[in-house]
């Protein structure tokens, strides 16, 4: 059963609780969004959903086992999209995407589709230390869409987007989710991607 | 893709980043001649002292060099975001840092190697010790770059590490120090120093089996 | 046994234990230190071969011993720490410390006073002071890590997987040293220790080893218990003992 358990998460920063026996679970097919104000743990959240940060108590499971314990498995299922780019400055955009595509044991022969998708074709050449702010967004965005990851985990995945660019990441989260995929967003922004609205947890004191 | 394959890709890619960047290749070799050129400077070019002097000298320059390099090592990866995506991929971290870390040695320790004979005849090393320098270098360098990442990992996050970094990992390199530098002293009147290869080739072994597990698990820590 | 680990791992039930403890160590350790230091300093005979110098090998020895007992220690709550994620244990690490660096200098110190009548100089490069102070510099290299973090779980997870780095190492720097020194083309060096002790100066000695590791454990809960309500500030367990005393809140 693809499932993504939080169980009992507890995490201080320094005098801050962050989230305290925090507990949910998503299934397969299903968007949930993180939601709450600057410095409330979005991305912490993530973090500990990833594995990257160890909780103080409670623990993460996939499938019904915890992460830590299943490492690879659960990275081979994982596509991450964190606060920081994880591009290198040095490379070409297709440089960077091509590594990725390794690391996902692809091709990369879907990577000039994927640049045209997100308006990146004309800096696909272009080390990526020339880009913009958002043109890093999209291409770190590529990598995640180029998975083919059960759980998708996004940090602010529209931000920086213009209207089509994020038209474009809602089509694929939703084609994402409709195959029987998981994404956890972090964000800011209203996501829709049904007519329904995608079940919610608020962090900090925003609600 | 298999492990050898991952393990060569992370390799490449260091190697594709290092060659943008001449510079920081070079100023840790630089900084190798110009310590190994300062002690004739600063005490007297006699033939005699420097040739007693010589190992003693070229393999602390070496020592400091690497050092001077590894300071680096995971920094940019960490502050980019590439590391979490390496710490996420379905591959054992330690191989990945593994890679690193071969191919901070094939950037920096090979090229002092390579560099150390020439330095070696300014301090009029015989034949024996020139040869003994080159092959102490050659088994001790990569153990000095596997302890460094160890002390690089740890000392990732924290600012201002470069001292931080000196005062972790130099009493760890102290053993290769000593074996290197009295073994090319040693071979350089005369003497057999198999004894010294043998233990210089113990650590590197030692080294290799147990140190990439420690700096991933050091990674893990500043990534946290 | 399991659950006897686990009650002693919970830093309440320790605070309370390590505070029953601490004061009869301490003032076990002083009176042993005290006899043990008549026995050295008065009883003993002096050394035909040193004379009354010898006597530094009353404080120097328990030092020695200690320096590497104590990062032994180090090493192992550490691993325990890391391996079961009690952070008790790393709290005893982080404790000893800078006891284990104390000793560590007084070993070197009184190895070099020592080493003023016998060698003819404070500082010789003698194998064994050579190891204690390259001990000195991994005991710096700790602290100093542990000091560069503000978040105190990264600190007792980064200084801990150095703890046991180096514990693996120190065996490998001491038979490096020892090695070196053979080699060394020097005047023959007497070694700080004492191979053939006769009776009466043997017992103040081992004596005032085993008072000076009672007197370290003392000191060693003493900080841990510091340590723990520093790190629990915020529970409610340490709310409670504040409440409770007088003039606080």
């Amino acid at each position: 059963m693809t499932r993504l358990s939080a169980i009992n998460l507890t995490l201080w920063r320094g005098p801050n609780c962050l989230f305290e026996e925090l507990s949910f679970q998503v299934d397969a097919g299903s968007l949930l969004l993180v939601r709450g104000s600057n410095g409330s743990g979005k991305t912490t959240l993530l973090r500990v959903l990833s594995g990257l940060t160890r909780p103080e108590t409670g623990h993460v499971e996939w499938c019904g086992e915890s992460i830590e314990k299943t490492r690879q498995t659960f990275g081979a299922a994982l596509a991450y999209f964190g606060h920081a780019d994880g591009l290198k400055a040095d490379l070409t955009v297709t440089h960077n995407l091509e590594f990725s595509a390794q690391l996902f044991g692809q091709s990369g022969e879907q990577i000039p589709g994927l640049l045209n998708a997100l308006n990146l074709s004309q800096c696909a050449q272009l080390e990526t230390r020339y880009l913009s702010a958002g043109q890093k967004r999209r291409t770190a965005l590529a990598r995640v869409l180029m998975s083919d990851a059960a759980l998708w985990l996004l940090d602010e995945p529209v931000t920086n987007l213009d209207a089509a660019g994020r038209e474009y990441v809602e089509d694929r989260l939703h084609a994402h989710v409709a195959g029987g995929g998981l994404a956890i967003a972090a964000t800011h922004e209203d996501i829709r991607i049904t007519s329904e609205s995608p079940d919610e947890i608020f962090l900090g004191d925003g609600a | 893709m298999n492990l050898s394959r991952f393990f060569a890709a992370i390799v490449r890619r260091e190697l594709q980043i290092a060659f943008k960047r001449w510079g920081d290749l070079a100023s840790p070799l630089m900084f190798f001649v110009m310590v190994a050129s300062l002690f004739p400077l600063a005490l007297s070019p006699q033939h005699e002292m420097l040739r007693n002097l010589g190992p003693a000298v070229l393999w602390i320059a070496a020592l400091l060099a690497t050092l001077l390099s590894l300071n680096a090592l995971f920094r940019g990866d960490i502050e980019d975001g590439s590391m979490e995506q390496l710490v996420l991929s379905p591959y054992p971290l330690a191989l990945a840092i593994f890679g690193k870390t071969v191919a901070h040695w094939l950037l920096n320790g090979l090229p002092l190697v390579m560099l150390a004979p020439a330095l070696a005849v300014t301090y009029y090393l015989p034949v024996e010790g020139v040869r003994a320098l080159s092959l102490t270098l050659l088994i001790g360098t990569p153990t000095l770059s596997l302890l460094g990442a160890v002390g690089a990992a740890l000392t990732a996050g924290v600012r201002q590490s470069g001292g931080l970094l000196a005062l972790l990992v130099l009493p760890l390199m102290l053993p290769v120090l000593m074996f290197g530098a009295r073994a090319t002293d040693l071979a350089g009147s005369g003497e057999q120093i198999t004894g010294p290869l043998y233990l210089l080739s113990a650590l590197l072994l030692l080294a290799l089996s147990l140190l990439p597990l420690a700096s991933a698990a050091a990674i893990r820590i500043s990534l946290d | 046994m399991w659950n006897w680990f686990h009650k002693l791992a919970s830093p309440p039930h320790f605070y309370r234990l390590a505070g029953i403890f601490s004061p009869w160590m301490l003032w076990s350790s002083l009176i042993l230190i005290a006899i043990g230091t008549y026995g050295g300093l008065v009883l003993a005979p002096a050394d035909y071969q040193q004379g009354e110098g010898f006597r530094i090998i009353y404080v120097h020895v328990p030092s020695s011993y200690l320096s590497t007992m104590i990062y032994a220690l180090m090493a192992v709550t550490s691993g325990i720490g890391l391996i079961w994620r009690i952070k008790l244990a790393h709290a005893v690490a982080a404790s000893a410390a800078p006891i284990g660096a104390s000793f560590t200098a007084v070993s070197l110190l009184t190895g070099m006073l020592w080493g003023k009548p016998m060698w003819g100089t404070y500082w010789e490069w003698d194998p064994r002071l050579t190891s204690e102070l390259i001990l000195l510099f991994i005991y710096f290299g700790y602290m100093s890590l542990r000091a560069s973090f503000e978040d105190i779980s990264k600190a007792d997870r980064a200084g801990g997987l150095l703890a046991v780095v180096g514990v693996v190492n120190l065996p490998i720097i001491h038979y490096s040293v020892i090695w070196w020194s053979s080699l060394h083309q020097g005047p023959s060096i007497k070694k700080l220790d004492a191979p053939s002790i006769s009776g009466d100066m043997l017992w103040p000695l081992l004596l005032l080893i085993a008072a000076s590791t009672l007197f370290f454990g003392a000191l060693l809960l003493y900080r841990v218990r510091a340590e723990v309500l520093d790190r629990e500030h915020n529970s409610r367990w340490v709310q409670d003992l504040l409440g409770e005393m007088p003039g606080a809140g």
